[in-house]
């Protein structure tokens, strides 16, 4: 642990050394979620404070019951925070919009529609003309490999399409933060890694906010700029990691030694708070 | 049925088709049918040959036209109805939470009373014409689907009404891009269940009393012990039951080809 600690930026310092990002898209202000469960109040988040740059991807890395997918309820707005709230460029936000999208790891494809119908389901619902929504979902689909499935019904793609297909419909509706929920969790190693690929590739060409939750701490580092760790118990942050690792990102990155320092690292960090959630 | 015969005879079994299966079954049924209208029972369990004049007859006259008429109107006529108002009611009570508690469990209540019990209060209430029939087939097959389309309300997958809210869905949105259709596997079902409802309680309601309908044939054969029509009448319920839920399976595959796991 000697050496993590000229890498790793703990909470107070992050606050201190990047307290005001140039252009913050996000501001995740002393957020705090109790649940009323029937063995009394669970305190899901507490006080968490978190300031986003426009372009950042940030991963969020934890044990199960640290609150990333609270937190990413809160900021999506399909949850509201108990105090505290968030504001996107400045304005504070009220229940979910399309201009924060989700990527579920379930996929939460709608089965009854095709590929392209999924893609341009959120076009639609902004009233955009049918043949714009058609080049604009063509467009996605093909930027994620998948013209020849635009007519497929989701039963008859595998997970890493359908994954695909999810990714292709959130970015359709351009919106100015991506939210991932462990969106590769239920894929396999090699379909995952295909995908890391394709999403970084994605995000230097889009340039969009990404909020990115994984269990994976290498597939963390390989994409973000920052990597926030969580504890739980409760739902807190415990260090923010700052990613220098240069772009494009490739399978050589994955073989250096400053990528396999830094995961080691954050793995040290997560594995103690492991142990720290089974006590 | 994946295990392969090692015999020969298994190999021949498995080489034969479907179709083929179905016909020497059908042809079985049959001869089981002769056999059993040869015995003592024969006396009252006419056999096919028997039932097969009977059906010529009755064909040849235009009454057993006039009978299957009279049933597949009532049958349908308040099947449709029924349909028609359990849609609406069965996404109103999931969707909203005051209109489920109001009103579930006076369905659950009523779901358990034999239509038959109501039937001689429908009677007195509005005659023995077509509209006390009607009445009866709508309550049986009306709260068969409207609880099985709530079902279908309720069991909606929550991620997808997440997902299509993040995607700028509103509640009206939800309600039309998302609830409907992904109920609509569930609204097939019910369909059928409704529509076996209401061909039980026509045949309970044409007994009680009508001028012409299958029940009604049925009851006056047994009265002059005409067993031949008594079975002819069974029969062709059982064919019209038969050829309605086949036509509800085909609209299933066209219309919810889409799900992962197909329920036939």
């Amino acid at each position: 642990m000697a050496g993590s600690a000229q890498r790793i930026v703990t909470l107070g310092q992050a606050n201190q050394g990047q307290s005001e990002p140039e252009h913050a898209k996000v501001e995740i202000d002393a957020i705090r979620k109790v649940f009323q469960t029937s063995r009394g109040e669970v305190v899901a988040l507490h006080d968490t404070s978190l300031t986003i740059a426009n372009n950042e991807f940030i991963c969020v890395v934890g044990p199960s019951g640290c609150g990333k997918t609270t937190l990413l309820n809160i900021l999506a707005g399909l949850d509201a925070p108990t105090s505290g709230e968030v504001r996107i460029d400045g304005t504070s936000i009220h229940g979910p919009s399309s201009e924060r999208g989700v990527v579920f790891q379930q996929y939460a494809l709608f089965p009854w529609l095709t590929v392209r119908q999924n893609v341009e389901f959120g076009l639609k619902l902004k009233s955009i003309g049918k043949g714009e929504r058609r080049s604009i979902a063509e467009k996605y689909i093909e930027s994620v490999g998948l013209k020849d499935f635009a007519n497929a019904f989701p039963k008859e793609l595998s997970g890493g399409m359908k994954q695909r297909v999810a990714i292709a419909r959130a970015y359709a509706v351009n919106p100015q933060l991506l939210l991932l929920d462990e969106p590769f969790g239920a894929l396999d190693a090699q379909t995952r890694t295909q995908l890391q690929v394709e999403l970084l590739n994605t995000w230097e060409q889009e340039q969009k906010t990404c909020f990115f939750i994984t269990h994976d701490v290498e597939e963390a580092v390989l994409l973000a700029s920052r990597v926030v760790v969580m504890s739980a118990r409760p739902g807190r942050i415990k260090a923010i990691v700052p990613i220098d690792l240069k772009h494009p990102r490739t399978q050589e990155t994955r073989m250096s030694k400053p990528f396999n320092d830094l995961k080691n690292d954050i793995w040290s960090l997560v594995y103690q708070e492991y142990l720290d959630a089974k006590k | 049925m994946d295990n392969k015969p090692a015999t020969r005879v298994g190999q021949m079994i498995d080489r034969i088709d479907g179709k083929v299966f179905l016909v020497v079954s059908f042809l079985l049924g049959l001869l089981v049918w002769q056999l059993v209208s040869m015995t003592k029972a024969g006396a009252v369990f006419a056999g096919p040959v028997d039932t097969f004049d009977a059906f010529i007859q009755e064909a040849k006259s235009g009454r057993l036209l006039e009978h299957i008429y009279a049933s597949l109107f009532r049958v349908l006529g308040g099947f449709a109805l029924a349909l028609v108002i359990a849609i609406p009611v069965a996404f109103l009570m999931g969707w909203y939470r005051v209109c489920r508690m109001l009103v579930e469990p006076w369905i659950q209540f009523l779901r358990t009373i034999p239509p038959i019990a109501y039937i001689p209060l429908v009677i007195v209430a509005q005659g023995v014409g077509e509209s006390a029939k009607i009445t009866v087939i709508f309550v049986a097959s009306f709260l068969v689907m409207v609880v099985s389309i709530y079902q279908g309300v309720r069991n909606v997958d929550v991620t997808l009404i997440k997902a299509s809210r993040v995607l700028g869905a509103k509640d009206r949105d939800i309600f039309f891009h998302v609830i409907i259709p992904a109920s609509f596997p569930f609204i097939l079902v019910a369909l059928r269940l409704g529509l076996s409802a209401a061909l039980t309680t026509l045949i309970a309601a044409e007994l009680t009393g009508a001028q012409v309908g299958l029940g009604q044939m049925i009851q006056e054969a047994s009265l002059y012990f005409r067993m031949e029509i008594v079975i002819l009448g069974i029969v062709m319920i059982g064919i019209i039951g038969f050829l309605l839920d086949k036509l509800l399976l085909f609209l299933e595959r066209r219309l919810a080809g889409w799900q992962e796991v197909r329920s036939v």
